[in-house]
């Protein structure tokens, strides 16, 4: 059961990750990733992860995407048209890519050779409660640094934009 | 397998209800918005008008399906699905009473209960938005496409105070399990005061209650909020273009978007299926008394008949009610059906709330609208949380 949920959700994050590239329209582009974004809290789900799943939705498909459509939506933005392609591009593009693969998967063999197969459910510790304990006792400082961090970034959006306005 | 039968019927049983459920209460809202404004409501249609949802249906369903010229189509089609899936989806999680028991067999009454229960209801409503945003860009009408930047600037601005007002109930209460949450607010003070959370040490949550049922309002773009629809300016908003099932459905994400908030809070802040006050002062009478007196009504108008039909239908409800009311002497009936009835009464209740403002409120200026949430609801729901935090945090 579960290796058919994580076949079926993998496959749609996948899918739905290689369409927010080759889009043409930036709405079509954002509701992919949605998809993404979405199965990806149900991979969460699958290994115990509950808060993260449900803060996944709640922040990146509830909050941060519809920022973004209602961005796309005001500035009216339409399709993109394709520019010309060479073939040298396409070439080397490719060949590159299947290196960085490559490299990746020989540098992951390599450094995490001790770790074990991913079992599902096995995960504990993925809780409200214990994600909570974590960030207020193990990980206080970095949280709170965090925080002041995003608020030094909202301040600093506010100054910017009423520059704009003046 | 034994599992998956019991989930099946209790999935049809759910959505049957839910789904009937949505039909009459846009009835009851017509009803209930006439009678204010002294008028009689949907009157043609059957005794009462109670076939007019009926007749809808029938409407809607036979009305042409067209889409505009230049639309989307995929997204449009997918737009009204959208809104009402994520609708529903939120009422699986909800409790409407204790457990079902019968033959020795016994299961929760609710689909499902999930530990997060919470934060699922938050997650999947922050996604309902999407329903409204894409419906109204798709429809390449400008009406539309400022209908739903209107809806998801207002969805984004009221969902800090709605979540700021639910996490203060929820440091007290301890759990994100809303049967756990209903099972918490049990029992009573001194004997006869509810231990609901608006009611509950060591700080009663009645301000976080207020925040979140007006932040609801916003939520599920009610008068006074309803401005991605305010019908002198954007001619029907987001929903201009649609027409026939595809409108019906934005119409029913609209009301199963009302339920959810109604049932949600009282799960949260009512005590849910916990009744108003203690059994020894007779609250397992209740549901009897209110059908007796609805029956002895319906009776006596039956009997002075204002008009000539109701010669016939109102005694008829009367024996309805009659027979419901002695049904809700059965001991089997009580155990199971009370904590529903008090569930519904709740919900019931605060759904009339939406419908009496509608019927008394003007809407507000969009200025007004964001000034309300950022400046007013904000702080406040903050200060909330705050104060909440402390207090709880000393009574140990």
């Amino acid at each position: 059961m579960n290796t058919i949920f994580f076949l079926v959700f993998g496959i749609i994050a996948v899918v739905c990750g290689i369409s927010v590239v080759v889009q043409r329209h930036p709405i079509s582009s954002a509701i992919s990733l949605i998809g993404v974004m979405g199965s990806l809290a149900v991979l969460y789900l699958q290994l115990g992860a509950e808060f993260m799943a449900a803060a996944q939705v709640i922040v990146y498909a509830g909050a941060i995407m519809v920022l973004f459509i209602f961005v796309i939506m005001l500035l009216n933005a339409g399709s993109e048209q394709a520019g010309k392609t060479s073939g040298l591009a396409r070439v080397v593009g490719v060949s590159l890519l299947v290196a960085l693969f490559g490299l990746l998967s020989y540098l992951v063999q390599r450094l995490f050779a001790g770790a074990g197969t991913v079992h599902f459910g096995a995960f504990r510790g993925g809780t409200v409660r214990d994600v909570g304990r974590t960030l207020f006792t193990t990980y206080l400082l970095p949280f709170e640094v965090t925080s002041i961090l995003i608020l030094i970034a909202i301040l600093g959006a506010i100054v910017l934009a009423r520059k704009e306005i003046d | 397998m034994n599992f998956i039968i019991v989930s099946i019927i209790k999935a049809a049983v759910v959505a049957a209800a839910l789904l009937t459920t949505l039909a009459y209460l846009q009835w009851i809202e017509r009803k209930v918005i006439a009678h204010i404004q002294l008028r009689l409501g949907p009157s043609r249609v059957g005794p009462h008008g109670l076939l007019q949802p009926l007749a809808d249906v029938i409407k809607l369903v036979t009305k042409e399906d067209l889409i505009p010229a230049g639309a989307s189509q995929f997204l449009y089609v997918l737009a009204p699905f959208l809104a009402v899936a994520t609708a529903l989806v939120s009422v699986s999680v909800i409790p409407f009473g204790d457990r079902f028991q019968m033959f020795g067999f016994s299961t929760p009454m609710q689909l499902t209960d999930l530990n997060i229960g919470v934060l699922f209801i938050v997650a999947v409503s922050s996604l309902g938005v999407y329903g409204i945003a894409l419906g109204g860009w798709a429809s390449n009408n400008k009406y539309s496409l400022l209908g739903a930047l209107r809806s998801s600037a207002q969805m984004i601005s009221y969902e800090l105070p709605v979540s700021l007002a639910l996490a203060a109930p929820l440091l007290m209460l301890n759990t994100l399990s809303l049967r756990e949450i209903v099972e918490k607010q049990a029992g009573f003070h001194l004997g006869f005061i509810p231990n609901w959370s608006i009611l509950q040490p060591p700080f009663p949550q009645l301000l976080s209650f207020l925040i979140f049922l007006t932040a609801g309002f916003a939520e599920t773009n009610r008068i006074p909020f309803d401005l991605p629809e305010a019908e002198n300016e954007l001619v029907a908003g987001y929903h201009t273009e649609y027409s026939s099932m595809k409108f019906a459905a934005f119409f029913m994400a609209e009301y199963a978007n009302m339920i959810t908030v109604a049932a949600v809070t009282t799960t949260i802040f009512l005590g849910g299926w916990q009744p108003l006050f203690p059994e020894r002062f007779g609250s397992g009478y209740v549901p009897t008394l209110l059908l007796a007196f609805s029956g002895a009504v319906a009776l006596y108008h039956g009997l002075h008949p204002a008009r000539k039909p109701d010669r016939i239908t109102l005694p008829i409800v009367a024996v309805v009610s009659f027979g419901l009311a002695a049904l809700f002497l059965l001991p089997w009936v009580q155990t199971n059906f009370l904590p529903v009835f008090w569930f519904v009464a709740k919900t019931g209740f605060l759904f009339f709330l939406f419908v009496w403002v509608r019927g008394t409120l003007p809407r507000f200026r969009y200025d007004q609208l964001m000034a309300f949430a950022w400046k007013g609801l904000f702080p406040v729901a903050m200060v909330n949380l705050l104060v909440t935090g402390l207090l709880v945090a000393l009574w140990g």
